[in-house]
């Protein structure tokens, strides 16, 4: 398998990334070289494994838990805001969404 | 008898006469300000905050005066730049936080400042922890206009590791007698031993996330990096701990003091060597050196027993699918609206989006976002990300096999010594192949160490990596701590240092 211009152009899409046609280029070159070293796991048989997400849990039980759900923060707005690059009124800015 | 400089003295000692005042908190905070001052060209540093710093070594200072001593206190350490800190920027690395203040302080930064450290400043890492050479960093570091690479102490010709290389070298050059690391697939272990230091990464879940800036959140551990196993003790010992509010993957497993079995014997300590560690790929000086060093713990009364971690070599992509997807998750949140860099220009919101991030992010850290991105779309998710969970779990039970007739594992921590500045830059696929030996413990979550094991070509140092079994770090430290009483490598310093 290999990935096309066309593949490497929908995935910066889905990731947000605006690639220059020379940076595209060496992307899809890079990334099928990375795929080479990947095609090795694909054959590996896998059937009847659960994924193991938290490696601890290859030996216990690792249950993912809830807090109360109870304010337990200061409000920072403006501690929160400080590095924000566009504020107006507490606000963050961006542009128009809405028409 | 000359009394030894004050950055020649091991945690250990410097606590010691810190708490019997034979030197202050402020002493001992000017004295390494002064040398980090005073060695810009290794680019280790990246901020300093002179207030902040002496603040905290005088409030160390007065509570040992008050008899109210804290494990640490007066200890100066630094921050691997991955860490949030409130008195110092946190950048990660990336342009993308270039100046960005955080409103809070990591949790592990917090407990280390509980237990007395001193904080000197921030240290060079590669962009979002992403890097084996920490020559992806895009921050100039103190002394620099532009962003420059860190170097290896011990040959300013070659790199120092990464992710956290400027963390290694600034302990290596002694310009902190600790500083802390984080370890995604190697990130202390790699680094350490690339400038004959020791660095420990702890069970996956015992050091908090929080305040930690997320690379793959199912990898990503803090831990300590010093010159020996004991220092490294005592600062793990502050840094561990259960988190439960504000890292859902903390575990509830208590602190505990790693100091208190380092002088345990060895006699008898099984050590396991995996085949596939010592491999066609291994270089041979580094080879004899870790061959030396397991001789050396035959002599200390260990028993080398062979085993078999037979998916070593699949760690590579499992590894290199599950940071990436988990990295293009969490480097989402860089969009350019809440905190750090945006475009100047750009038309509508996605195309700020795209801008800001196109700008904002390097190279290495665009490509995982794209691998990560497409591993976890539509069509492709089942046959790239799961695949490479349920093979991560084979490697899980693979260790568990292994551990059955060892204690411990040892093998070399990376193929070769540090390679030279730029020679593997331009091929991320070679970057890769050279984490080899730290992935699988890493996919298993399980603690590692690396140690200066001896010395090879160019007389660069050779890391020994320990692996133990979940929570074994007690052990790990014990059987470094043992080696280092019988073996002078770690003591050993770069020239000029």
């Amino acid at each position: 398998m290999a990935l096309t211009s066309q593949d490497i152009a929908r995935i910066a899409n889905l990731a947000r990334l605006e690639l220059q046609p020379a940076e595209s280029e060496r992307m899809l070159t890079q990334l099928n070289g990375f795929f080479d070293i990947v095609e090795k796991m694909r054959a590996v048989d896998t059937t009847g494994l659960e994924p193991l997400a938290h490696p601890v849990a290859a030996i216990q039980e690792v249950a993912l838990r809830l807090r109360d759900d109870i304010a337990s923060e200061p409000n920072q707005r403006e501690a929160n805001q400080q590095s924000a690059p566009a504020v107006e009124r507490g606000l963050f800015l961006v542009p128009k969404v809405i028409e | 008898m000359t009394t030894p400089a004050l950055h020649d003295l091991s945690v250990a000692e410097l606590a010691r006469q810190l708490q019997k005042r034979e030197v202050s908190a402020v002493e001992a905070a000017q004295h390494f300000l002064g040398r980090i001052q005073a060695a810009p060209e290794l680019g280790a540093f990246v901020a300093l905050n002179e207030e902040a710093t002496l603040a905290q070594a005088r409030a160390a200072d007065e509570r040992i005066a008050a008899g109210q001593a804290r494990a640490l206190d007066g200890v100066p350490i630094a921050h691997k730049d991955i860490f949030v800190t409130k008195n110092f920027p946190s950048t990660a690395g990336s342009k993308m936080l270039a100046g960005y203040q955080s409103p809070f302080d990591a949790t592990v930064v917090t407990r280390l400042a509980d237990a007395g450290a001193v904080t000197l400043g921030k240290l060079n890492c590669d962009e979002f922890a992403m890097g084996s050479a920490n020559e992806n960093s895009a921050i100039a570091p103190l002394g620099f206009e532009q962003p420059a690479p860190v170097r290896n102490p011990w040959d300013s010709s070659r790199v120092p590791g990464g992710s956290s290389g400027g963390s290694a070298a600034a302990v290596a050059a002694r310009l902190a007698p600790a500083v802390t690391g984080t370890d995604t697939g190697g990130s202390i272990r790699q680094p350490a031993s690339f400038c004959g230091i020791t660095g420990i990464k702890p069970t996956y879940g015992r050091a908090s996330r929080y305040g930690m800036i997320a690379f793959a959140s199912s990898l990503d551990q803090a831990g300590p990096m010093a010159r020996s196993a004991e220092d490294c003790a005592l600062l793990l010992s502050a840094i561990c701990g259960p988190d439960p509010d504000r890292d859902s993957t903390s575990l509830d497993v208590p602190a505990e003091d790693f100091s208190r079995s380092l002088n345990d014997s060895v006699e008898g300590l099984r050590i396991g060597v995996p085949a596939e560690f010592f491999g066609e790929g291994l270089a041979p000086d580094v080879r004899a050196a870790v061959d030396g060093a397991l001789k050396e713990y035959e002599k200390l009364g260990a028993t080398l027993v062979p085993i078999s971690l037979p998916r070593t070599e699949l760690s590579i992509p499992v590894y290199y699918i599950i940071a990436p997807a988990e990295a293009s998750s969490n480097l989402s949140r860089f969009d350019g609206v809440k905190f750090g860099h945006r475009a100047k220009d750009y038309g509508d919101l996605t195309d700020m989006y795209k801008k800001t991030r196109a700008e904002g992010f390097g190279d290495e850290v665009k490509r995982r976002i794209m691998i990560g991105a497409y591993v976890l779309s539509h069509g492709y998710y089942d046959a790239y990300y799961l695949q490479a969970q349920k093979i991560r779990r084979m490697i899980a039970d693979d260790f568990q096999q292994a551990f059955n007739s060892c204690d411990v594992i040892a093998g070399p921590v990376a193929p070769t010594v540090a390679w030279k500045l730029g020679e593997k830059s331009a091929d991320p696929v070679a970057n890769y192949l050279a984490d080899i030996f730290t992935l699988p413990g890493s996919l298993a979550g399980l603690p590692g160490m690396s140690l200066a094991g001896g010395f090879g070509e160019g007389g660069m140092p050779v890391g020994l990596q320990l692996i133990g079994n979940y929570f074994g770090e007690s052990r790990l430290l014990n059987a470094a701590h043992r080696f280092q009483q019988a073996t002078d490598f770690h003591l050993r310093r770069p020239e000029g240092i």
